[in-house]
């Protein structure tokens, strides 16, 4: 096969050049300044900037963290995407578009405000606080921050395939005598799984990365509430310039592989859905 | 989205009452928790004091040049980012060649980069200890801690946006249209404005608005890069967090208001355009059918 097929249309040329160039300067250069950057490194030093307790502690925070979020996320998205497309209730489409803030409202904006309602005298904080749970300055407040962020992942990519969900199925399974949550766990869950594991790898990998909206509620405590990302900054701001870049450059391969595996989900759901019509 | 298609399901394929009661119960309780309640507190906190506070607070001169940089760095990387969506799904979606799944890979590749990663590789380019620091310095060029690299990390976090939305738009479209309008004499350049171009408007603007949302609210790439000079290199964001840290709580607030503002206005802007796109979507297909 030729690079590329024949086609009527011009300006195939123009626009991939265009593309690629444009690729290259932005993301591309950029990004293999990192890798060779890090390259520069001695393997002892950058095993030692990548392993010092006081950043193995920041992994630890930062997945253990992402992951909670994405699973609470997990259980209500796909509790809100159930109410928004199968139950009517005044309001609905304003809570509908209300599941996207998250994407619309700036990461330090809702970083400060959350910071504020959880403090010990917050709004929130000051009740939570009278039964001895305390959010801000705490991991916890690491997870509720992250919990915000990556909200409208699974919500929307759920939302689609619930709304495509031939009801045929579910009339079947009933009239063979199957109980409601028997239909949900055997008819319903087998076929929104792909969705639902694609919107849970993309809130956790965009909570692995996620900076401004974590660092005002987490207090940034060495071993017990600073994340990954902070920990780069906090490099940068000694001047550790090959530090950081270590760091970044964990960051960056757990990054491409969650894209190969959201990549992956992806191809799976299509295929599935695919399948059944 | 939903809502206007839900026919009345029968007793068998839906819950009962009560559960539908408690679900919605749960899952509303669950939006006021974590979307309702921390935007309400945005506004509440920034006019705790009245209105004359908020209002000093947004026309102090860092404020405004904080505004204006915000302004500025959007106006720059979202039209850079538009033509670059455009091309990109010109070629991507119109043409068939090898590597082409790869190339999409590539362009969603800063949508999955921390924040924070994507300020570090520009200091590692143009800071003075980068690849082409020395050069910089020797020809009197400021980019990092400088408006420049502002506008560079703002362009890599919002690179994916507009392309992401045109190409499936553009592949489901076909290019029929396209050929027919070359067949009867059109030159390249008109197909484009007088065809395509109509055809994929909304999810133009749809890209858009998102991009627009985030260049203006970015906080972690840019904070890198900015050096976090009042007046000169804050954007709204950065001066929000300063603000905060010197715990002058109003001003914090206020700054964040315009930013919690500007949110709301994408959300409708977002369903607007939603909604326009659809009744477009129908009315093609009732063309069709004609």
């Amino acid at each position: 096969m030729a690079f590329k097929q024949h086609s009527v249309l011009p300006g195939f040329g123009l626009s991939l050049g265009f593309t690629l160039l444009y690729l290259s300067l932005i993301v591309l250069l950029p990004l293999s300044a990192l890798v060779v950057k890090a390259g520069h490194m001695e393997w002892s030093a950058f095993w030692h900037a990548i392993s010092e307790p006081r950043v193995l502690a920041s992994y630890r925070v930062t997945f253990g963290a992402s992951l909670i979020a994405a699973v609470i996320n997990l259980l209500f998205g796909l509790l809100l995407a159930w109410v928004l497309v199968r139950y009517s209730f005044p309001g609905k489409r304003i809570v509908d578009a209300l599941v996207d803030l998250p994407f619309a409202l700036p990461t330090a904006v809702a970083g400060i405000a959350l910071a504020t309602l959880y403090a010990p005298n917050g709004s929130v904080g000051q009740y939570l606080d009278l039964v001895g749970i305390k959010v801000a300055f705490t991991p916890l407040g690491i997870v509720f921050a992250l919990t915000f962020i990556t909200l409208p992942f699974v919500v929307r990519t759920v939302q689609p395939v619930l709304q495509d969900l031939e009801v045929e199925l579910e009339e079947a399974a009933a009239s063979l005598g199957a109980t409601r949550w028997q239909i949900f766990l055997r008819v319903i869950l087998p076929t929104l799984l792909p969705a639902l594991l694609t919107g849970f790898a993309l809130a956790f990998a965009r909570a692995i990365g996620e900076y401004g909206s974590v660092i005002f509620i987490a207090g940034n405590m060495p071993f017990v509430s600073e994340i990954t990302p902070l920990m780069i900054i906090s490099k940068l701001e000694q001047y550790d310039y090959l530090g950081a870049t270590a760091i970044a450059l964990v960051m960056l391969v757990v990054s491409f592989a969650m894209l190969l595996v959201i990549n992956g989900l992806q191809w799976w759901s299509a295929k599935r859905l695919g399948r059944r019509k | 989205m939903s809502g206007t298609q839900n026919a009345p399901r029968s007793i068998v394929t839906t819950e009962s009452a009560p559960v539908r009661w408690l679900l919605t119960g749960i899952a509303l309780l669950f939006v006021a928790l974590f979307l309702v309640i921390p935007l309400v507190s945005v506004f509440a906190e920034a006019f705790k004091q009245g209105w004359r506070l908020y209002l000093a607070a947004l026309v102090e001169p860092d404020a405004w040049s904080a505004i204006k940089l915000t302004l500025l760095t959007a106006v720059i990387a979202v039209p850079l980012n538009l033509v670059f969506g455009v091309a990109a799904a010109w070629a991507i979606a119109k043409f068939d060649f090898k590597g082409k799944s790869f190339l999409i890979t590539l362009i969603d590749l800063p949508f999955s980069v921390s924040p924070v990663v994507a300020g570090l590789i520009y200091v590692l380019l143009f800071g003075a200890q980068g690849w082409w620091g020395p050069w910089l310095a020797e020809h009197d060029i400021k980019i990092i801690f400088a408006v420049p690299g502002i506008v560079l990390a703002t362009v890599f976090v919002t690179f994916p946006f507009v392309a992401r939305e045109l190409i499936p738009l553009m592949e489901a479209q076909g290019s029929e249209e396209e050929q027919a309008a070359l067949v009867l004499g059109a030159s390249g350049w008109q197909t484009f404005w007088r065809v395509t171009l109509p055809n994929i408007k909304w999810g133009l603007l749809y890209g858009v608005i998102l991009a627009n949302a985030r260049a203006m609210g970015e906080f972690g790439a840019v904070s890198v890069v900015s050096g976090h000079i009042r007046g000169m290199t804050n954007t709204i964001p950065l001066h929000v967090e300063i603000l905060y840290n010197e715990y002058n709580f109003v001003a914090a607030f206020a700054c964040a208001s315009i930013l919690a503002l500007l949110a709301l206005v994408t959300l409708a802007a977002k369903s607007y355009v939603e909604w326009a796109a659809a009744r477009q979507a129908a009315e093609d297909r009732r063309h069709a059918v004609e």
